[in-house]
């Protein structure tokens, strides 16, 4: 039997990601943070941001997923750092406009996210890679209407304990 | 198992062999490939593929006898009618010699549970009442009861599950209470494929005049079910998961308790009289079948049950056993898997969830796709029994009459293959 080829879908830098998954060191008394649930398959994430003079300066990305959603939070923890909050949500911006197959802006320096382009031709899997992201989006967004960060912004439904392994 | 009251779950004493290669033929989607493979179709839970017998009863309704049903005065009506009706009999043979009047068509499984939950459940529970479920239940067999008890300020409790994956019954005797009005149970569950000892249950149900309802979606395609010497009130199934089309599903009742009830729907074929704001309704089972029915799916369906009628329930019981057996100890064969739900194959049906602890079940059944190897990765319905195991969700192998060794063989393949690809 043959290996598998997925030149679309797992690229060797999102299974680089995968194994060693960036932004998992928690972060202590977080400025931004917000849980997130993939509907489709249960998978949890906590998404955690310290902020300095306007900017991001440390990111957590926690929680255990598929290769796909692992790769994905890996890759907002790498490009967070340094951003303001305007540059965060232009790039995410940009990587859902990926995802939905809308184009890339031109201006928008996307990174490691571009290995997950092919992910958009896989439409279950779509949900895997915004998870992170979109959790961080509902968190930004509670920000803005101020409300208390810290009380926690969850939008979607989370119950039980994260992870797949028994 | 004689917990299992009346579901018999060890091979039969002379059971003949499916002929498996034969069996194949007869399903046309059997011979495309996936990704430039074979299809191994595994997901059978899920659904279950179709027989030719089965798609060419489908169409040829639409192509020779299609018309709406049980009033038109012409050839056509009559036709459509007369292949509508026939199917109730065959439902109601299948079931082993059950009343046709009781035999009521819907639109799946789901629908018949909610049937169940609004006609009766809405006028018989009260404040306070209890409904017990289990804690191994699909969403179809808890949400209409969540619903439910929360417009009633009724009480649902649960029989737990435990780490073998079956029900604890030694608390049986205290969650069944003089409040308790409805026990509703599955007969085998989807997730873990464990063959629940409903018999027992309906037993302490009946200690305290509770109903019985038995989800049997994954029980009728699987195993032999004779309604005459199985304890329910209600039992709810699904055409699609045994060989039949999507979009008919099957409640069936004792035809007095049906007359006792309200009806579900309102609308056209279930009255006999209406009036400006007034009317009466019609018999059972049609007082529960508002509207034009699923007239072509329902027609299609009895062909399917034929189909599994000439295999012999018994026969593809024996089958599905030996494949689980075969695909337990093999799995068993990589260290990192766990299977989930009873060791002894004899206590599951032909189910075998698991969970890879290095890998998550989205990206294995991903790899597994890239071989034409269809499972399942999810939660399956059962969120309950996601979170008892302490997990978000498993992969999942369900197999059937069309199935073999050699598909268990390409999956443990695959699944080695899957380990390999990420790293481990």
């Amino acid at each position: 039997m043959e290996e598998p080829r997925f030149n679309d879908l797992y690229r060797d830098i999102i299974l680089d990601h995968y194994r060693r998954p960036r932004g998992r060191t928690p972060v202590t008394s977080p400025d931004v943070e917000n849980e997130g649930l993939n509907p489709v398959c249960g998978d949890e994430v906590k998404v955690s941001i310290k902020l300095e003079d306007g900017r991001v300066k440390h990111v957590s990305v926690l929680g255990r997923g598929c290769a796909i959603s692992t790769a994905s939070g890996s890759m907002l923890a790498e490009l967070l750092p340094g951003k303001t909050l305007d540059e965060v949500e232009k790039l995410f911006k940009a990587f859902k406009r990926m995802m939905h197959d809308e184009g890339v802006p031109q201006d928008v320096e996307i990174g490691d996210l571009d290995s997950l382009e092919g992910v958009k031709n896989y439409p279950v899997r779509i949900k895997c890679a915004l998870l992170s992201w979109v959790t961080l989006e509902d968190a930004l967004n509670s920000l803005r209407s101020g409300q208390n960060q810290l009380d926690k912004t969850t939008t979607t439904e989370l119950e039980g304990k994260g992870g797949f392994a028994l | 198992m004689s917990a299992a009251g009346t579901i018999t779950s060890g091979p039969p004493a002379q059971a003949r062999k499916l002929d498996v290669a034969r069996i194949r033929g007869d399903f046309p989607i059997l011979k495309r490939q996936v990704h430039g493979k074979r299809l191994v179709y595994l997901d059978n839970a899920a659904t279950t593929q179709k027989p030719e017998c089965m798609i060419e009863a489908l169409g040829s309704f639409y192509r020779t006898s299609n018309a709406n049903i049980h009033r038109g005065i012409h050839k056509l009506a009559e036709e459509a009618t007369g292949l509508y009706e026939a199917t109730r009999k065959v439902v109601a043979r299948f079931l082993g010699g059950a009343d046709p009047h009781g035999v009521i068509f819907t639109r799946n499984c789901t629908e018949a549970i909610n049937l169940v939950a609004y006609a009766w459940g809405r006028h018989n529970i009260k404040p306070g009442d209890e409904v017990l479920l289990t804690e191994m239940e699909h969403h179809s067999n808890l949400v209409p009861w969540i619903i439910l008890a929360r417009e009633k300020g009724a009480v649902l409790k649960h029989i737990p599950l435990q780490e073998n994956g079956t029900l604890r019954l030694d608390d049986l005797d205290k969650l069944v209470t003089p409040r308790t009005k409805l026990v509703s149970c599955m007969m085998v569950s989807n997730a873990l494929g464990t063959i629940n000892p409903v018999g027992e249950i309906a037993a302490m149900a009946r200690r305290v005049g509770a109903k019985v309802l038995l989800d049997g979606a994954q029980a009728l395609p699987h195993l032999p079910v004779d309604v005459k010497k199985l304890d329910f009130d209600f039992l709810a199934f699904s055409a699609h998961k045994m060989l039949g089309p999507t979009g008919v599903g099957v409640l069936h009742a004792r035809p007095e308790l049906l007359r006792s009830m309200e009806p579900f729907l309102g609308g056209g074929e279930m009255i006999r009289e209406v009036r400006h704001d007034s009317a009466t309704w019609n018999e059972v089972p049609h007082k529960f079948e508002a509207g034009t029915p699923n007239i072509a799916d329902v027609a299609a369906f009895s062909s399917s049950i034929e189909y599994l009628e000439a295999i012999g329930m018994p026969q593809v019981r024996e089958h599905e056993l030996s494949l689980c057996r075969y695909a337990m100890a093999e799995l068993r064969k990589i260290p990192s898997i766990r299977i989930l739900g009873p060791e002894d194959p004899n206590l599951r049906s032909g189910v075998v969830s698991f969970v890879d602890q290095d890998l998550h079940p989205h990206d294995l059944s991903q790899i597994l796709d890239q071989h034409g190897v269809a499972i399942r990765a999810g939660h399956h319905c059962a969120q309950l029994v996601m979170r008892f195991f302490k997990t978000v969700a498993t992969a999942r192998a369900s197999f059937y009459i069309y199935n073999d060794r050699d598909d268990i063989d390409v999956l443990v393949e695959s699944l080695r293959l899957a380990r390999k690809y990420f790293g481990f």
